[in-house]
This record gives C-alpha cells, sequence and structure tokens, in this order.
C-alpha cells in the first residue's frame, strides 16, 4: 500500500504544476520519492554522528571520496561557494565518502576544512555503506587497483537536499550552476523555516 | 574461505531482500516440489516442463534478490535485461511449465480450498481477469507498461524511489505472467480464453512497438535516462553505451520471445487440428486437482 502511494505520489509530483521545483531542470523535486535522512556515521573528527544530530537546519548530502580527481572537489567548492552567497542560516553540507577503505579520519578532516566551516566529513562503515546505496541509490563500487595501487571509485553525482526535519526535498544535478544551487538553498530554507 | 568464493557467496546473497520475492520464488519452487511428489508419475508433466518452471523462478530470484539488482540499478543495460525477464523469460517459462495444477497440488489445502479458489470464484474478479485477459486489452497492458516504465521521467522516479522501483518491477512480472498464461494455454478453444489465431495476433501486434521503442532508445544518441549517470554507474561504462545496449536488450531479444511464442502456438494449433489433443493439457483453476 505504502508502495501503491509513492507511485501515486510521483505521478501526481509529475502531473502537478504547483511543485517544490521543477522536474525538468537541473535541481529537481523528490519530496515523497527518495527516503528521509537516517544514518549512522562517524565524522570527520572520529566521533559517532546520527541523522537526527543535523536536524533543525536543512543539510545538503554529497557522496564522493577523497582521491577523486575533479567532480567531488568542484562540486564541494560550488556547494560552499553557493551557500556563502545564499547564507541560508545554519544549512550545511555533509560529504559522505564512499571509499572508507582508503579515506581515513584524519584525511577526511583535513580535505573537508579546505571547503569551508559549513562542510561536515561523514565516514561510513560497510554495512552502513552498503545500506546508504540501497537507500540512496547511490553507487559505491571500487574498481581493481592499478601498478601503482590506485583506484577509481564510481559515485553519485547527485546532491541531495533534506530539509531541517529530515524529509529529502530536493536533488540538484551535476548540470546545476552555482545561481541554481543557490535559489534551491534558498527554497530548503524557505521548505525549512 | 577462498577470496572468489566469498565473493561469489556474497554476491548471491539478497541485496535488498523482499518478502514478495522470497514467497513467489522460494514458495513457488517448495509448492511445485512438494506438488510433484502429491502426483502419481504417470500424472507428471514431462521433464522439460518441470525444468522450464524452475528456471523461471530461479532467473527471477537472480535479477531482482542478488546482487545483480545492484548492478541492474546502476547501469541502464542490465536494468533491461532484468525486465527482460520479469516480463519477457522468465514470466514465460513459468507459463509455459503451466503449472497451476502441479502449485495446487503441492500447497496447502487452507489456502487452496479457502483462500484462492472462493477469491478466484468472486464475480468481481473474474470480471476483472476477463478484462486483462481479453486479448485486445491483453497486447495494450502488455506494450503499455512497457513504455509507461520507460517514459523518462518515470523511469527518473523509479529509479530513485526505492518504492516505485518495487512497484515497477513486480508489475512487470506479473504482467508478463497474465500475458504469457494467455498466449502459452496449452488448452485450445473453446476452454481456452484466446483462440490459436487471436494469440498469434496478438504476439504480432506486440512486437513493433517494442521494436520501435527499443531502436529509438538505441539510436537516439540523446542520452534520456540521466538518472543513471546521477547516481552514479556501476563501473565506467559511457552513458551512451550503456543506453545503445540497453536499447538493444529492449529491441532484439524481446521481440524474438514474441517469435518463438507464435511458433509454439502455431505448433499448437496444428496439433489441434488434426484432432489430436494438445499435448498433456491439465485444467488451469487453482483448486482443480483436489
Amino acid at each position: 500500500m505504502r508502495r501503491l502511494l509513492a507511485l501515486a505520489a510521483a505521478l501526481l509530483a509529475l502531473s502537478s504544476c504547483d511543485r517544490f521545483v521543477g522536474n525538468d531542470g537541473p535541481v529537481r523535486d523528490v519530496t515523497g520519492l527518495v527516503k528521509d535522512l537516517r544514518f549512522t556515521m562517524t565524522d570527520e573528527n572520529g566521533r559517532v554522528v546520527h541523522a537526527q544530530d543535523f536536524r533543525g537546519a536543512p543539510v545538503l548530502v554529497y557522496f564522493g571520496y577523497i582521491h577523486c580527481p575533479d567532480v567531488c572537489p568542484t562540486t564541494l567548492a560550488h556547494l560552499s561557494e553557493a551557500a556563502k552567497q545564499a547564507a541560508p542560516g545554519r544549512l550545511r553540507i555533509a560529504f559522505v565518502t564512499v571509499d572508507p577503505a582508503r579515506d581515513t579520519t584524519p584525511q577526511l578532516a583535513e580535505y573537508v576544512h579546505a571547503f569551508g566551516p559549513r562542510v561536515k566529513g561523514l565516514r561510513p562503515g560497510e554495512e552502513e555503506l552498503a545500506d546508504l546505496a540501497r537507500r540512496y541509490r547511490v553507487s559505491y563500487s571500487a574498481a581493481r587497483p592499478d601498478a601503482h595501487g590506485e583506484y577509481e571509485v564510481m559515485h553519485s553525482s547527485g546532491v541531495f537536499g533534506f530539509d531541517a526535519e529530515g524529509h529529502a526535498r530536493l536533488l540538484i544535478l551535476p548540470g546545476a550552476t552555482t545561481r541554481d544551487i543557490e535559489s534551491a538553498m534558498r527554497r530548503l530554507a524557505q521548505a525549512s523555516a | 574461505m577462498p577470496q572468489a568464493l566469498r565473493d561469489g557467496l556474497a554476491f548471491l546473497l539478497p541485496w535488498e531482500f523482499s518478502p514478495l520475492a522470497f514467497v513467489l520464488c522460494v514458495g513457488g519452487v517448495v509448492a511445485y516440489a512438494v506438488g510433484l511428489s502429491r502426483m502419481a508419475p504417470e500424472g507428471r508433466p514431462s521433464r522439460w516442463r518441470s525444468a522450464a518452471c524452475l528456471i523461471g523462478f530461479g532467473l527471477v530470484w537472480f535479477v531482482t534478490q542478488t546482487r545483480f539488482d545492484y548492478y541492474a540499478q546502476h547501469m541502464f543495460f542490465l536494468h533491461r535485461v532484468a525486465h527482460l525477464v520479469l516480463h519477457h523469460l522468465g514470466a514465460f517459462l513459468i507459463a509455459l511449465s503451466n503449472p497451476v495444477a502441479v502449485l495446487a497440488r503441492g500447497l496447502p489445502r487452507a489456502l487452496t480450498g479457502r483462500v484462492l479458489a472462493p477469491l478466484w470464484r468472486r464475480p468481481a474478479m473474474q470480471l476483472a481477469v476477463r478484462l486483462v485477459q481479453n486479448v485486445w486489452v491483453a497486447p495494450v497492458i502488455f506494450v503499455g507498461l512497457i513504455y509507461f516504465w520507460l517514459t523518462p521521467a518515470i523511469h527518473f522516479v523509479a529509479m530513485l524511489s526505492p518504492d516505485v522501483y518495487w512497484v515497477m518491477n513486480w508489475s512487470m512480472f506479473l504482467d508478463g505472467l497474465l500475458f504469457w498464461a494467455l498466449v502459452l494455454d496449452p488448452r485450445g478453444p473453446p476452454t481456452a480464453w484466446a483462440g490459436f489465431g487471436a494469440r498469434i495476433w496478438m504476439l504480432i501486434l506486440a512486437m513493433p512497438p517494442q521494436i520501435v521503442l527499443g531502436a529509438y532508445i538505441s539510436l537516439s544518441g540523446v542520452e534520456l535516462f540521466d538518472v543513471y549517470g546521477l547516481c552514479g554507474r556501476a563501473w565506467d561504462m559511457s552513458a551512451a553505451t550503456d543506453q545503445t545496449i540497453g536499447g538493444l536488450v529492449t529491441w532484439i531479444p524481446a521481440a524474438m520471445m514474441h517469435v518463438i511464442g507464435a511458433l509454439i502456438v502455431i505448433s499448437r494449433w496444428m496439433h489441434a487440428d488434426r484432432g489430436r489433443p494438445a499435448p498433456r493439457a491439465p485444467l488451469l483453476v487453482p483448486g482443480a486437482g483436489d
């Protein structure tokens, strides 16, 4: 029943004109589609954190990894820059590493601090990572290491936006400009107010 | 334990456990085995029919319950393979084995006698089944569902929402079972719901829309399903290659299943015309074995 309701909600959202955000642009409405924020991970200081700790302010969640050559740092820089411009109060950005085997806690701390105080680093355990992949449909498979022990990790390129209650509201696509992200952040802040 | 064996076992563990898949596939196989053991040897279906049924259930389990499902969520062409199994191959094999008589003997009597048979006899149920199994309606639903779930905006939602994904996969399997059971019914008219000629028409009419859709996806040159890039592909394959292969899977093997189906129907038609009964044909009514 819950599943049929989800389908009905999805179809309604597709047909409705009164949407949270558009469904063909670089930022899409995922209200009711993507599951609420729920996890238990360790942060960049090695402390155990839960999704509940992020309640009370909107949070953008991005899945990537530290050794990611270009996409991850660019995305984080865009998010952090947009957050500065849009200045939506206590909005936070959570960077979840999908390569916890290689990304250690100290590396994670060093990495996220480079993107400013809003950005939190999160490191899931093996089971938690699989659970996140099931909940948010993100990929995390690591390729085989090359001769130098290097490997590329496949990861999601979207950024999930959750409101202050932890409900998923929007998904930012890779094509989004800083201005798109700013407007998405404002929407998210309004929805959380 | 060697690493390769451990990886293999991990692959076979349910990626996202579904009670429905467990009831359908494991329950179906167990009920089938119990049903066979309760039948007199001369009344049992042939070995190839039993094998078709078990392979059908096994394939459906494989694409929905193993790590394959993770890959199907992240590669468009593997998603198309999963739907080929759910909607065509798996459902086709189960329908071809015509397992209802065996299953009815294998299921607990309380379930067949008190739940399934009364449910089946309900006028509303009869009407609903008659409607979806109408020779004009069935192929429209069959093709319509493929188009529906491959509409880019709807596909986006289905691949992002675990609940909608569940509805998508099981609606495909249910519709596949209904369609192929109608087409591969071993009985001829007047007991069967569709005449042999009508079944061949259904198969032929449902083929071109799938070919057109598969060819369009394969050859369009535009990224139609951006959700895979968004969620991350399972390995490093370009979106264009993924979509091209996915379109081919939608196009060629699906059309081939229709040709194979039509050949089976033609052969049965010829048998029936020669006045011989179609190869051993148990009744298709649940509880008929009681």
